[in-house]
């Protein structure tokens, strides 16, 4: 089974308490329409957890397949660099038939951020490294595609569907209380 | 789930266990070939003599998943080349067909067709479903001498990914 081979740093995109009763991995890629069908199951994943679920996403764009992958991926971290990661993270999938820099730029301005600044940090590649990081961290995790989900570091095998998550995190959680 | 198999210990011509499905364990002989990579140019396994090479054999093109094995297999390439190795894939689809989906998701490295006769190849290395007619998932990392280094075999329905390729190309001798 694969398991997570890049521990949880600061650094990370995290949401819910760092003392989660189970932390959920997600590697996913802006562009991905899997992706895109996953991110409001996520939500409301998160919803029905609330405080026993802290949920980390990193980068896995799949450049190749998916031509403005990339870019979105270091919009994101840029919007993160300025504190608005989630509401970059969350935008860009609500509008993933439009991905490109003039979407970028405007979300830009939607954040309160610097579109100029964003511009720069584009051209740039300012966190390019940061986006491969994630990628390389991600293959030798044992990202097989995207999205993966890690359930407190195991890769989550079977069908990102609501009923099949909630029950895999609920059994991660039934493993911890009896650790 | 199949158990991974690796010949830090084990020496060529030592009697190995086969594993899950009965695909060829580390320290067999990689069998060679001779497959066509393109309608008109075939490519044969000791063409690679002296760098390692990534045999992943897998069902079929066009599953309709964005992130198949063989798509994410050509977003690794940069790790795999680190190593010096080349990757294959290989299916028993026909080179044409291998052709259109090699365009389609910009594949930068070589699909075999294990065509005629079918599964011939996939056979020699214990990785061929009868029942299906179509390869199992089955990976095999082989040394610069030809030997299997490491090989495995992902449940059909399961995309293994590379972090076991990877892990293979770091521990083969330098």
């Amino acid at each position: 089974m694969a398991t997570l081979k890049v521990p949880i740093v600061a650094e990370d995109h995290a949401q819910g308490p760092e003392n989660a009763e189970v932390t959920l991995v997600e590697y996913g890629d802006y562009e991905c329409p899997h992706c895109g069908r996953a991110y409001p199951i996520v939500q409301r994943v998160q919803k029905h957890f609330g405080k026993r679920l802290r949920l980390i996403f990193r980068n896995f764009p799949l450049g190749e397949m998916h031509p403005h992958a990339v870019a979105a991926a270091e919009t994101a971290e840029f919007a993160g660099a300025h504190g608005k990661f989630w509401e970059m993270h969350d935008l860009l999938f609500e509008n993933q038939e439009s991905l490109g820099e003039p979407l970028f730029l405007e979300l830009a301005t939607t954040l309160k951020l610097s579109p100029t600044a964003m511009q720069k940090a584009l051209e740039e590649r300012t966190y390019e490294a940061r986006v491969r990081a994630d990628f390389s961290g991600g293959v030798r995790s044992g990202v097989n595609g995207t999205p993966t989900f890690f359930i407190n570091g195991h890769r989550h095998d079977s069908s990102f569907d609501f009923e099949t998550l909630v029950s895999a995190i609920d059994g991660a959680m039934r493993k911890e209380k009896s650790a | 789930m199949a158990k991974t198999n690796t010949a830090s210990s084990a020496h060529a011509h030592e009697k190995v266990a086969p594993i899950h499905g009965g695909i060829l364990p580390a320290g067999a002989k990689a069998p060679d070939f001779t497959l066509h990579v393109t309608p008109d140019q075939t490519l044969s396994l000791s063409d690679l003599r002296g760098r390692p090479v990534v045999l992943a054999f897998y069902p079929a093109d066009w599953s309709p998943v964005c992130g198949d094995q063989m798509a994410l297999y050509n977003e690794v390439l940069p790790e795999f080349q680190k190593f010096n190795a080349e990757v294959l894939g290989v299916s028993v689809d026909g080179p044409w067909c291998h052709a259109a989906f090699a365009e389609n998701r910009h594949l930068h490295f070589p699909l075999l067709a294990d065509f005629e006769p079918k599964g011939a190849v996939a056979r020699k290395y214990g990785a061929y479903r009868t029942n299906d007619g179509v390869t199992e998932r089955a990976l095999f990392v082989i040394d610069k001498n030809g030997v299997i280094a490491w090989s495995y075999c992902s449940p059909i329905a399961v995309n293994p990914g590379a972090d076991g390729i990877l892990q293979a190309l770091e521990d083969l001798p330098k």
